[in-house]
């Protein structure tokens, strides 16, 4: 039988991730995946497996798991504190677990996700192709809850790196983030001033879906003011803005359609740094492209 | 009928939405799309009046702006889609709240629904929420004031210009006039949804 992996302890939230479903937006299923994806993709390299195989994404930490048969995993995502069998390991390498280990992730420094990988991946029931557990559509897995037991899968496909840990990326105080304006950005009257004037503060209500921005609302033109744009189909990093309010970040669970014009679209890269931009936090936003 | 090509807008760096002056040119923009069959291609989303194209990040938007300058908008072509028939039991919490909108009985208002044959114009909102078009248009109504936060997997209900199945329990601001048992979407199934865009739905009293 193979190894397992134990839910003690699922911190504020816990979810199994992977590169998500995309190619399914025309039937109403958002992309879902790793909103970190870079920090998913390292934590697979640092045990072997391919990219892509499921792990767990790990909201604010303090998560606490046993391993039912020795495992190998690796903890990535902003820096934090790791405990194995009660003693202190780095985070950013492989972590041998032997039967019955437990270990303890601590809350991160900075930044909101944690990301575990193990060797052989995360192995439950793929829907449309992905374990992801989807927030909005509810597909997917449930978010673990504690007792939880997860299945540890044959997928690794190299060796365990020999390395040592490798650098986590810390966090700026401020995130940047960088836009490309469009689709929608004709219905504002500045739209490259009023997004890249203000200091935008992270809300606190941020989730998988999206996250607001909390700062002045990007001023319409007046010819479209009181306008409602029928819905039309939106990507990951649309920077929605509705009437009067602040605007809306899309992250990877997003509706695939909404009705709101977007103002602009974040550059893929920046998607993981607003994903781990702490609520409360500032984020700057330049125009490019 | 002359062609009057995609307005190309820029949707950030790995699609375009397309936008187009009609649910027909819409639906022909996006089939000839999909025709085109560009590996690339990983999203190709219609919606009321747009088509969203999605590439694989790391390739490009050159060949979709080659392809959308040869798509003919006013290509109107055979539908192709499958037909379906949705039994619905007509005791929807708003059929009344449409009658009285729209000045007419409970009777006729459910002789308008399963009259119209429908167009799945484009999916959204939930994995596998159609949105019908083909209303009558006494049955265009607007959404309710306040949505409900839950409304029942199966409703069958109406706003703006469509007609709708609810494929699970959501919260939904759709005035409600009936139920379907259909199951609508089956992750397990291929296609997972029953009803893509372009397919065609009648409804039936039962």
């Amino acid at each position: 039988m193979n190894a397992r992996l134990e839910v003690l302890a699922t911190g504020p939230q816990a979810v199994v991730t992977d590169h998500g479903r995309p190619g399914h937006a025309h039937l109403g299923v958002p992309p879902s995946g790793a909103l970190d994806r870079p920090a998913l993709d390292l934590a697979n390299r640092l045990v072997g497996n391919p990219a892509g195989a499921a792990g767990l994404e790990l909201l604010l930490g303090r998560t606490r798991l046993r391993a039912r048969g020795a495992v190998t995993v690796a903890v990535t995502g902003p820096p934090v504190t790791l405990r194995a069998g009660g003693r202190a390991v780095s985070s950013h390498c492989a972590v041998r677990l032997p039967d019955g280990a437990e270990l303890t992730v601590g809350a991160p420094d900075g930044g909101v996700r944690v990301y575990l990988a193990v060797r052989g991946g995360l192995e439950v029931p793929l829907a449309l192709g992905s374990a992801s557990t989807d927030l909005l559509s509810g597909l997917g897995p449930h978010p673990l809850v504690d007792g939880d037991v997860l299945a540890v899968g044959d997928a690794a496909v190299d060796p365990v790196p020999p390395s040592g840990p490798v650098p986590a990326s810390v966090p700026a105080g401020v995130a940047r983030l960088r836009v490309r304006l469009g689709p929608r950005d004709d219905w504002f009257a500045d739209p490259t001033g009023d997004l890249t004037g203000p200091a935008w503060s992270v809300s606190p209500t941020g989730n998988r879906i999206g996250v607001r921005l909390d700062g002045p609302a990007p001023r319409r033109r007046p010819e479209r003011e009181g306008s409602e744009l029928p819905s039309e189909g939106m990507v990951v990093g649309a920077v929605q803005a509705p009437p009067g309010g602040p605007p809306v970040v899309f992250l990877a669970d997003h509706p695939t359609t909404g009705g709101y014009p977007v103002i602009g679209v974040l550059e893929p890269d920046d998607v993981a740094v607003l994903a781990q931009a702490r609520p409360g936090s500032t984020v700057r936003i330049a125009v490019v492209g | 009928m002359s062609t009057v090509s995609p307005r190309v807008r820029a949707c950030g760096r790995w699609a375009l939405l397309l936008e187009l002056d009609s649910a027909d040119a819409v639906a022909a923009t996006a089939r000839a799309l999909r025709a085109a069959a560009l590996p690339e291609v990983v999203e190709l989303v219609p919606a009321a009046r747009t088509v969203l194209v999605q590439v694989r990040p790391g390739t490009g938007l050159d060949r979709v702006r080659d392809a959308v300058a040869e798509v003919d908008p006013s290509d109107v072509g055979a539908g192709e889609g499958d037909r379906h028939t949705i039994p619905v039991l007509y005791d929807g919490e708003d059929l009344q709240l449409v009658a009285d909108t729209a000045g007419i009985s409970t009777d006729e208002v459910v002789a308008l629904h399963t009259g119209a044959e429908f167009t799945v114009a484009f999916c959204g909102f939930a994995p596998g929420f159609g949105y019908l078009s083909g209303l009558p248009e006494p049955l265009r109504q607007p959404r309710l004031e306040s949505p409900r936060a839950a409304v029942p997997s199966g409703s069958v209900g109406v706003a703006d210009v469509y007609s709708c199945v609810y494929p699970r329990r959501s919260p939904g601001g759709w005035r409600l006039i009936g139920r379907s048992d259909l199951v609508l979407f089956d992750p397990a199934a291929d296609p997972p949804a029953r009803l893509v865009p372009g397919d065609r739905v009648r409804f039936e009293a039962r």
